[in-house]
């Protein structure tokens, strides 16, 4: 049962600070699976890049999770990993933390857009 | 190379008819995929457009949810590591639909609730109603999320979508269509060029005749000048007998 609801109800993955995670655990799309792995990653001031890049391939590789919210300024440090994945599921999502503000030039996906219009013409 | 570069094709009536034919259907065609590329656009702009303006609702949406998350903390402390480790189900999913545009199936992303909320006792002992807002606000802000994530999707796979239909235009506009008609263009040289040949043969035939008719004739007129008829006579050899052939 709780495999078959897994299928048809996808997840929302969070990697952030422990700040986004909270609240958004706190708004419930937080989840533990069997494994015992969860949908979300908090970062701190002392986790590597290479972790956080691993946890996003991980994020990527599963088939239960349909959208993923990164921290722009996390997102920012594994830009390459996010500009690599181009298939649109899972969709990643950058959003702003607690102090960083955003900034829509950074966006991966604006930045493809580029040419198109200017981001910072529209925003605001 | 652009010049030479046709369709390896026999020039013939039957061939002319076949190309004229296949430049219709690429003419078609290439309108064809025009429309769609212009019906794809449109969506695009449309979403590119919707896409902004829910990033700059998301930046609200998101500082309103982080402050009501310092007023929690502010009443009832640190819930930060309490919350992280009682996880155990999810409470928002993910639903996708379908949406088809132009024959481009796009998924759209719907968030429903299921199952009961984890965090029903936080906050019991204070700061109740700040866990409550701070509850609403997250929600909502997923929701948004949830819908820039379709839109997203959308815009991702349409990019695409966009790119390859338009190769395509250009192909048909760029190679196919002046293949074709280099390909039209050659065999109707060819053709009038036979044409030209065969009257030009058909005219050497002639002369040949009326020279050797010429000939005979001032033969003729020699002989009877000597005195000789021949005028009467016939060659022995014909016969007037013209379907014998040997």
């Amino acid at each position: 049962m709780a495999l078959h609801s897994a299928i048809r109800g996808k997840l929302i993955s969070v990697i952030g600070d422990e700040d986004t995670c909270v609240g958004f655990l706190l708004g419930g799309v937080g989840e533990i699976n069997k494994n015992r792995h969860p949908n979300f990653m908090v970062v701190d001031k002392n986790t590597a890049v290479s972790e956080i890049e691993d946890c996003f391939k991980r994020f990527l590789k599963r088939d239960d999770i349909d959208i993923i919210l990164i921290n722009q300024n996390y997102a920012e440090l594994i830009r390459h990993v996010i500009d690599a994945h181009t298939s649109p599921v899972p969709a990643v999502l950058e959003i702003p933390s607690k102090d960083h503000p955003y900034d829509a030039s950074k966006d991966s996906i604006l930045r493809r857009a580029r040419g198109m219009f200017n981001p910072e013409d529209l925003v605001r | 190379m652009s010049g030479k570069d046709r369709l390896p094709i026999f020039p013939s009536r039957g061939a002319q008819m076949l190309m004229k034919s296949r430049l219709a259907g690429a003419q078609k065609g290439h309108g064809l995929l025009k429309k769609k590329a212009d019906a794809l656009q449109m969506r695009f702009r449309m979403i590119l457009g919707k896409i902004i303006e829910t990033k700059t609702l998301m930046g609200d949406v998101m500082k309103e949810a982080a402050f009501s998350l310092a007023e929690a903390k502010f009443t009832s402390g640190d819930i930060n590591q309490v919350v992280l480790q009682n996880v155990t189900k999810a409470q928002i999913k993910i639903r996708t639909k379908k949406d088809n545009v132009a024959g481009v199936t796009l998924p759209v992303f719907e968030s429903y609730q299921d199952g009961a909320d984890t965090y029903e006792l936080a906050g019991l002992a204070r700061g109740g109603q700040q866990l409550a807002k701070l509850k609403k606000n997250y929600q909502s802000a997923v929701k948004l999320l949830v819908e820039l994530a379709s839109l997203q999707t959308s815009f991702v796979t349409l990019d695409e979508v966009i790119k390859i239909t338009n190769r395509r235009v250009n192909a048909i506009e760029h190679v196919i269509i002046p293949r074709i008609d280099r390909t039209l263009a050659y065999i109707i040289s060819e053709l009038d060029e036979l044409e030209r040949e065969e009257f030009y043969r058909l005219k050497k035939i002639q002369d040949k005749k009326r020279e050797a008719r010429a000939k005979a004739d001032a033969k003729k007129a020699e002989l009877l000048q000597r005195g000789i008829d021949v005028r009467d006579q016939t060659n022995i050899l014909d016969e007037g007998d013209d379907d014998v052939l040997f």
